[in-house]
């Protein structure tokens, strides 16, 4: 009985899971039908843009620089090894453009700004804001969801720029400044060795794939949370998990498909 | 009740996953006229405006609005409907992230084509109308309960529409101002030429205001008629409602099994 039990449990799990996964489909398409507006009234997003992009800003700008700095450090230690201390620029910016500037810019703003979106439409769909568009005739589609995704679509390459910049920053002013690598081939030999297409905009189509993935998965879990305290509070969390974890494995895939054999 | 009717509501029968809700309910709100629905917490209120609205559909009978069948509309022609509508949730439901003045200016804007000087005239008359000319700056949060209430009623009148629905205005609110809200909802009514709905449970002040009244109990209506009718009713449930009786027949017990059986004493 315990194994009939725990089967039925594991099977209403799996097929829940792919109800969800259903509902979150068509709540991603329906964003992209209504997302007319997004555009018509640019406004709209770019209020949504300053709210979610203002709010990462901060974190995102002390993350990239010390992520830098600790770039700096490793990667001249492990140079040093092989007396190769002058491709010192080209590790940092490497490392920071290709993988740790889209990865860890997404993990902070879905953290910092997902999860607040998250928060902002569970509560208005608790205290009835949702409904009352609906009854105003208005689609809470196009006029709160489209918006916000359109925001942090755009807003997430943006912030992934700032944080590799400062990052190159921060592996500067540790390389050059601090140990004393020589200044000219710490820029020339990165200036050499990035590649605008290969590296750079790779870069950015990754960090415009976790952009989709976190505010859909934010603004579905908010849409979908059951309007109570603790609803709201538990979608934040699954906001969080879920976006780390897709920003993680969708990684793996890109990169797969975009560096693999060089 | 002799006027044209802007509402009607015949045989409507509602279930939320096979759990009846609404059991063959009857409505007309007379063009112009104030109407409330009483009844219980729980008793199928909200689940009537619902079904106004156009949000559920009735799984017997139908629900006329201005002549049409609402849940025979398509997207759009439902959307065209509801902007003929207001609605005031329980709780007013302001947009917290957008000032009073955006709040009121919200429909005007989504609806219109107006420009942005007559949108502003239009909504410091209306905030004048509910007595909160000055207040447009303010966020919600920086309101009391009272005064989002008629902000909340500002907005729901935005665009002048021909059917005002409340849902609960008076709960929550202090003794003036739910004086206040009541007397603003006859006025609003008469002055906009509107029909209004209001569900309460606030029995006092709505035999004040309203022409009509609707008593729901468990999904059907129990009673029905003006003011006057209702005061005067020997209903035993009318009775105990409107004079807040304990003893009657709304049990204060919920129907728990036997008592003595729980307490082991035996039937
Ligand atoms: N979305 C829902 N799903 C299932 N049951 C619901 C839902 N909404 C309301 N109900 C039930 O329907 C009944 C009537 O609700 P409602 O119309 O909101 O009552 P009220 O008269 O207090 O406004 C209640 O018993 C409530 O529990
Ligand atoms: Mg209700």
């Amino acid at each position: 009985m315990a194994i009939v039990s725990s089967l039925r449990g594991i099977g209403s799990r799996v097929v829940n899971g792919v109800w969800r996964i259903g509902y979150a489909t068509r709540f991603f398409l329906m964003t992209l039908l209504y997302s007319g507006a997004s555009f018509r009234r640019f406004h709209l997003t770019v209020k949504e843009m300053f709210s979610s992009g203002v709010m990462s800003l901060i974190i995102i700008l002390v993350a990239g620089m010390f992520v830098g700095m600790v770039l700096g450090l490793q990667g001249y230690e492990t140079l040093k090894r092989y007396g190769s201390e002058s491709a010192l620029g080209t590790l940092v910016a490497l490392s920071l453009v290709r993988e740790l500037g889209p990865v860890l810019a997404a993990l902070l703003f879905a953290s910092r700004a997902g999860s607040a979106m998250t928060a902002e439409i569970g509560l208005m769909k608790a205290t009835e804001q949702i409904s009352a568009m609906e009854m105003m005739a208005v689609n809470p589609i196009a006029r709160v969801i489209a918006p916000r995704f359109w925001g942090g679509v755009i807003s997430l390459p943006l912030l992934t720029a700032m944080f590799s910049s400062l990052g190159v920053f921060g592996g500067y002013v540790v390389g050059v400044v601090l140990i004393g690598v020589d200044e000219g081939s710490f820029w020339s030999q990165m200036q050499a060795a990035v590649d605008f297409q290969h590296d750079v905009l790779n870069g950015v189509i990754k960090s415009f794939v976790f952009g989709v993935a976190v505010t859909v998965i934010a603004l579905f879990e908010g849409y979908d949370a059951p309007p109570t305290a603790e609803g709201v509070s538990g979608a934040t969390t699954r906001t969080v998990v879920q976006s780390s974890l897709a920003i993680l494995i969708l990684d793996f895939i890109l990169t797969a498909f975009m560096f693999r054999g060089d | 009740m002799s006027s044209e009717a802007l509402v009607e509501i015949r045989d409507v029968n509602f279930a939320y996953d096979s759990r009846p809700i609404l059991k063959g309910i009857n409505m007309t709100f007379p063009k112009g006229k104030l109407v409330a629905i009483m009844g219980l917490s729980g008793c199928g209120k909200t689940t009537i405006l619902r079904h106004i609205g156009g949000v559920l559909k009735p799984t017997r009978g139908y629900v006329k609005v201005d002549g049409q069948v609402i849940h025979d509309l398509d997207q759009d022609g439902l959307y065209r409907m509801r902007r003929k509508m207001g609605m005031l949730f329980q709780f007013g439901a302001l947009f917290t992230d957008m000032t009073v003045y955006d709040n009121v200016a919200f429909q005007m804007r989504e609806h219109t084509d107006l420009p942005e000087e007559i949108i502003h005239d239009l909504v410091m008359m209306k905030l004048h109308a509910v007595g909160l000319h000055g207040t447009q700056d303010l966020l919600p949060a920086e309101l009391s309960g009272g005064m989002a209430r008629r902000v909340a009623l500002a907005r729901t009148i935005a665009l002048d529409p021909m059917l005002i629905m409340y849902d609960e205005p008076f709960a929550g609110l202090d003794p003036i101002s739910l004086t206040v809200v009541g007397q603003l909802i006859r006025r609003l009514n008469d002055a906009l030429g509107a029909t209004s709905v209001v569900v309460t449970h606030d029995v006092q002040e709505s035999l004040k205001i309203v022409d009509y009244i609707y008593f729901v109990s468990d999904g059907a209506i129990i009673a029905e008629g003006t003011a006057d009718d209702i005061r005067a009713s020997g209903e035993t449930f009318v009775h105990q409602f409107v004079y807040g009786e304990m003893d009657g027949p709304i049990p204060f017990h919920y129907p728990g099994g036997n008592y003595n059986m729980d307490l082991g004493v035996g039937a």
